[in-house]
Parts: C-alpha cells; structure tokens; sequence
C-alpha cells in the first residue's frame, strides 16, 4: 500500500499558512530590516557631517602626532603619526590589563582560600578585605592609591633611598635595568633549554607516578636548574649583561627603568578591587564541592594541602571558570578610568589626545570600542576553551 | 496574520521616515527655547566658575549673557554647559550647545575640519611656565628633564612638545583631563611645571596650596587667541555671535558703558548712534531688534567691564590688559566698524 492511498491525508497548506514557510520569511525581513537600518545609521552619520563641513576618513593615522607621551613600551617620539599612538596606547591599555588580571587572580585565589580558612584569625582578615574592597567604588580607590598613598612620596630629590639602587619619590619607582651586550643571547637559549627540559621532565614524572605510583621530586630540581643554567652561560660568557643604575641629574633620575605612579596606582587599584570578587568567586567554588569528597580522599590518607590541590581545586575550577571569566573582563574594561589619573592607556592618548587634536570622533570612539571588543572576546575565547579543559567530562 | 503584516510594514516605514535630519536655525531654536545654551569651561577662575551661590562668572561666561541680552533681551536666559577640554568641540557639532564660549584657542585645523568656525577673540593669550620656586629655574631654556604637567586635548599639549623639541631639551608629560587635576599634580610635586595659557596659570596659582611657592617663567612659547565658536553652516547665527563681541569693543571704543547708557542714548554721535541703534538698522540687518547692544551693555557691559569685572587688577588674576587693551591704547584689541 502506498503512502498516497493513505486515508484523511491532510492537504499541504498554502505557502502563506505554512508555519515553516512563515518563520523563514520573517526571520528574513527581521534581518533585512536589521541590515538596513545599520546602513541608514550609517548613511545619515557621513551625510551629516559632510554637511556640517566636519571632516570624515582615516587619513588622519598617518598624520604627525607632535604630542609626548610619558610612557611607552614601543618606540615613540613626538615626530611619529597619530596611528603609532593608537598602538603606543594599546600596548599600555594591554600591559595595565595583563599585569592586573594576573595579580588578582593570584590574591584572588590566595583571599578565597583564606576566607575558608579555620583559623578564626585569617578568615576574618580575608572577611574584612573582602568587604572593604568590594564595597568602595574602583575610581575612589584609583585616587586613593594615586593621591594618598603614591603620592605621598618625597619628591625625587629626596627619594627614599634603597641601597642606592631601587629609589622610591612621586615620580615614580626607579630601579636598576639590565643592559644586555653581544653574548647575552646565550642566556636565554639557556633559560629556555632549562624550561623544555622541566616540562618534558614533569611530564614523564606525572606518567610515572599514574604507573608505578613512585612520585620524583621535579620542584628542587626546577628551583636548581631555572636560575641555574642562565648563570651558567653567564659565567661563561664572561658577564655580558651590565646594569643601568638610576641615578639624580638635574630634575629627575636617570638611567634604570622608571615605573611611573599613575601606572602603579592603577594596577594596584585595579588587582585589589577585582581580587575581591575573584575571592568570593573562589569561595563560592570550593564551598560547591561535595563535603563528601574531602572526607574520602582524608580517608586515603592524603594530607590537607594535596586534598585541595587534587580533589578540591579540580573540581571547583568547573564553578570557578564562568564568573571569572566575566572578572577578567571586567577588569580589562575597567582599566579605561586610567584616564581619571593620567596613565596614558588607549582612551586617555587615542581617545583623548588624538580625538581632540584631530577632531576625527566618530572614526577614533569606532575603533575604540571595537579593540575592547575584539580584546574581550579574545579574553572570552581563552576562556571557554579552558573552560572546556576542565569542565567534567562525560563519556 | 494580516495584522503581524500590517506591524512589520509599518515598522518598516517607520524606520524609513528617520532620513537625514534638517538642519534649523539656530536663532529660531534659541528664540523658541528663551534660553541660549553655552558650553563654558568646567571650572576656571576669571574665565568660568560658579560662586559660592552657584551663579556662573567670568569672561567667558559674560561673553555667553551678552549674547543672550542681544538675542533674547535677557543676560540671565542662558544654560550654562560645563565642558572639558576634550568634550568642548563634540559638544557644539552634535548640538548639544548652541555657542562655545570656553578659551578656545583658534587655529587652522580646529576652523577647517571640525566642522566650527570661529567668530572673534575675547582674550589674546599665550602659553607659558609655572615652576616651583624652589627649582631655583628663572627661564624656560633651564627645563631640560622636566616633568610637565598639562591637561589633555589642548593646543597647550603640541606647543609644549614642538618648545622641547624645537631647544633640543627632554621632557616627560604628565596628561591630566581637567585643568584642576592638572594644577593637583603640580602642587602634589608630581610634575615641575604647569604650563597652560599665562591667564590660566595666574588663575590656577590662587588655586595651589601655596601660591608664593611658584614663580611664572617670563617666556611666552605661543599665541593663543582665545573666543567663541559656531557650527558651521549657519552663517545667520555666525554673523549676530561674531558681531555681539565686535558690538562691546566697539562700544568700548567710543566710550559706552552701563554707566553713561542713558547719556549716550541721546548723544548725537553717529558712531553712538550706530551702536545704540538711534541710527540705522544694524539690528535688523542681523536678525536682532535694533536696540541689540543697548540690552547687551546695559546688562552686561562693553568689553572694558567685562574685563576689569573677571580678570582685571583688582580680581584674584590680577591681569593688565597688556594685548587685550585696544588698538587706539597700545594693544590688538580692533573690531571692524558698526556701519
């Protein structure tokens, strides 16, 4: 019998009472719609202000900026383009960003721990951190620590003095830079031949203890061998590495790397506040693994500091990830009251200076905002994909 | 089903309909609203500051009530906007203002592709140094190494650097986005000098802990035109903003003020006459009734008293009229004719 004799066979629908047809069609005019109101914004932005006489394009990124900026990590002067003070504020923007997500993670993780603790004492040290923290708004802790406690600091010809080579003034943290000459690159081959071999060594030693159970003590010999191999090829070079020591001319130091305060205040601003959340978000972790657990591995026998790292961390890390994730990014927006203090990150020089110097607004906030996006979404990537390495695999 | 049809049509038409927007005249506006708004500085003694009552004053802010007493008969009709440096300029293109009025410094790149165009000078001015005196520094060619303090997005920021470069000498500049943060770095010792305009810096050092602590560097490094601005396209409001200013120094010029207004109103003077609309029809030929300027020095006052009022001798500046005296006085101060 075939499918057409079938009784009661309702008829197809009209393609307009087709619900599947339906939904196609509307989907399709919802983005169409979408599309082009995007355009139309568009449009109107570049017809308006050709209208206004307001100059439009990014012609401006090849222009000489003829502004300093106090600090940067790539080569700038005042003769280089505005494009060059995009990327100058970005690598600030980066390294203020970078510097605090890993510092407060590792408080982060240390408070968490700590406000878990049983000695009354450090629990409600962590407690109080926590509270304190979490419940000043960051811009009040930037000036905090910028003008209170940085700012405090004698001027720089009466600098604290520490053993004539780290100097501490307002202006900044000076200490000593190494000056790498012809022969130093030894050094780092070391250095890098050094870390191969403790990662190959860690794993063979993991691989191992899962067979025989024999655990090799990797940790001294990394202690040994890290520092160890650099100095090595050191001493056999015949000290290629010297030192630039800061020292006071005229108005400021000389020489050795300055660490600026504005830099300072903001970093330690920045750990301190999202520490406190990292540490909640830890807490909330290891509180959501099953008490049960720790019993049992007690029960083997296994001392208190491996519980946590083997049983416990692991499985808290699934609870963890997620909402850190969202600290980090937080954190890395966050960085953009660097310009309440004047660390010279993307939005204080590209969106401040330049903006105002080339009046080009609509174009620099664009890409602004979009370099926030793509460092977010790069930063949520990461993530996820860690994210997947931890999460509890189900087969 | 006809019904979701008819929505989505009508959302489509409703998109359709935002075109480009039409751009209206900016009298009509501020006619309409009885008020004018200004975009002035958000905090800058002389210039624009509110008192302890919270009223707006200042020179720039005087500048802002003329133009009010011209075009709506009232000094008082104006909302002041506080702008930073780096806001001023998106402010006015985007509408938010209808005049700035915030020592603005006029230059080609600012006139040309910012979509604003400058209507006069109500200040000249030039960048210069504050030093702690302590430094023992007495010139500006005695800098080398030091660190600047200055404020972000101002014409002061790229003189400063083309100054170091030009002598040779290195520098380190510390950018702050308001002028108060500015002069709180300096007086936290952060930085060595302030620089900003000579009439800021005398503003900014009644401001620092210790005033007789810091010394202004006798070198003037730039010019610094300082006025209000328009957005361009709307020759009607550029001409009555330009000509408001041109009205006070001419009025200066021959002699009326708010005290002898009433004397003057009878003077038979041609000149006066022009000014104080008892001859010809400068106002209406601006769009304005004709008796414009009488409102204007009547509430506000000619440029004279606008300076001696905000920055003069006997304020906390404490400035000569040095080039802001008039022309027939030893200074640059010259408006084109009312006639």
């Amino acid at each position: 019998m075939s499918l057409d004799n079938l009784p009661n066979q309702p008829p197809r629908p009209k393609p307009w009472n087709d619900p599947r047809v339906r939904s196609v069609f509307f989907q399709i005019v919802a983005v169409l719609a979408v599309v082009w109101f995007g355009y139309t914004l568009f449009q109107n932005t570049i017809t308006n202000m050709e209208s206004r006489g307001i100059r439009t394009g990014f012609d401006f990124l090849d222009r000489t900026a003829g502004f300093g900026i106090i600090m940067s990590l790539i080569e700038y002067d005042e003769s280089m383009t505005y494009g060059r003070t995009f990327l100058v504020g970005l690598a600030n923007t980066l390294l203020v960003s970078g510097l605090g997500i890993l510092f407060a993670t590792v408080v982060g993780f240390i408070v968490g721990i700590a406000r878990l603790s049983t000695n009354w004492l450090v629990a409600k040290v962590a407690l109080a951190y926590i509270e304190i923290f979490r419940n000043v708004p960051l811009l009040l802790q930037i000036f905090f620590w910028y003008f209170a406690v940085l700012g405090a600091l004698p001027a720089p010809r009466q600098a604290i003095n520490l053993g004539d080579l780290v100097f501490m003034s307002n202006r900044g943290i000076m200490i000593p830079a190494p000056v790498f000459e012809p022969g130093s690159g030894l050094m780092g081959f070391a250095l890098i031949l050094a870390l191969v071999f403790i990662f190959f060594l860690a794993r063979w030693a993991r691989r191992r203890q899962a067979a025989t159970g024999q655990i090799f003590p990797v940790l001294p010999i990394a202690l040994v061998l890290i520092p160890g191999l650099p100095l090595l090829a050191y001493w056999l070079m015949g000290s290629p590495v010297s030192w630039s020591i800061p020292e006071l001319g005229g108005f400021r130091f000389r020489g050795g790397i300055t660490a600026i305060p504005e830099l300072g205040a903001l970093l330690l601003a920045l750990t301190l506040y999202t520490a406190s959340f990292i540490a909640e978000i830890v807490r909330s972790g290891i509180t959501s693994v099953s008490h049960g657990q720790t019993e049992a591995a007690s029960a083997l026998g296994l001392p208190g500091r491996r519980i946590l790292r083997l049983v416990v961390i692991p499985q808290a890390l699934r609870v963890i990830i997620p909402p850190l994730t969202s600290q980090y990014l937080n954190l890395t927006k966050n960085s953009s009251l660097a310009v309440a203090i004047g660390y010279p990150d993307l939005v204080n020089v590209f969106m401040g200076t330049t903006l105002n110097q080339t009046g080009r607004a609509v174009e620099i906030v664009a890409m602004t905002m979009a370099v926030y996006l793509f460092i977010s979404l790069a930063i949520s990537l990461l993530m996820n994909i860690y994210n997947r390495a931890v999460a509890l695999k189900e087969r | 089903m006809r019904k979701t049809l008819l929505t989505t049509t009508l959302a489509a038409a409703g998109l359709m309909a935002m075109g480009s927007q039409a751009q209206a005249s900016t009298l009509e506006d501020v006619m309409d609203a009885g008020e004018l708004r200004c975009g002035v500085s958000n905090g800058l003694p002389g210039f624009s500051q509110p008192d302890d009552d919270g009223n707006w004053t200042g020179i720039d802010v005087d500048t802002c009530r003329a133009f009010a007493a011209a075009i709506l008969g009232d000094s008082q009709a104006v909302e002041f906007v506080p702008l930073t440096a780096a806001e001023r300029f998106t402010a006015l293109q985007s509408g938010e203002i209808d005049v700035l009025s915030r020592n603005t410094t006029w230059t080609t790149t600012r006139d040309s592709s910012l979509g604003i165009n400058f209507t006069g000078t109500n200040f000249y001015d030039g960048q210069g140094f504050l030093v702690q005196s302590d430094l023992g520094v007495t010139s500006a060619f005695e800098l080398d190494g030091a660190a600047v303090c200055t404020q972000a997005g101002t014409t002061t920021e790229l003189n400063l650097a083309d100054f170091f470069r030009a002598n040779d000498m290195e520098y380190e500049a510390v950018v702050f986005d308001t002028s108060e943060a500015s002069a709180q770095g300096f007086d936290n010792q952060r930085c060595d000098i302030l620089t900003s305009d000579t009439s800021q810096l005398a503003a900014l050092r009644t401001q620092l802990s210790d005033p007789e602590g810091a010394v202004v560097l006798p070198e003037i490094i730039s010019k610094e035109p300082l006025g209000p601005a328009v957005r361009q396209g709307d020759d009607e409001w550029y001409n009555i903003i330009k000509w408001v200013l041109f009205g006070q120094i001419n009025a200066e010029e021959y002699g009326i003020s708010s005290e002898n207004l009433d004397e003057m109103l009878e003077s038979g003077d041609p000149n006066v006459q022009r000014i104080v609309g008892t001859d010809g029809n400068m106002g209406e030929i601006l769009g304005l009734s004709d008796d414009f300027m009488v409102d204007v020095i009547s509430q506000v006052g000619n440029y004279a008293e606008m300076f001696e009022r905000n920055v003069g001798p006997d304020t906390p500046l404490g400035l000569e009229r040095g080039d802001n005296a008039l022309w027939t006085e030893g200074g640059i101060l010259y408006a084109p004719p009312f006639r």
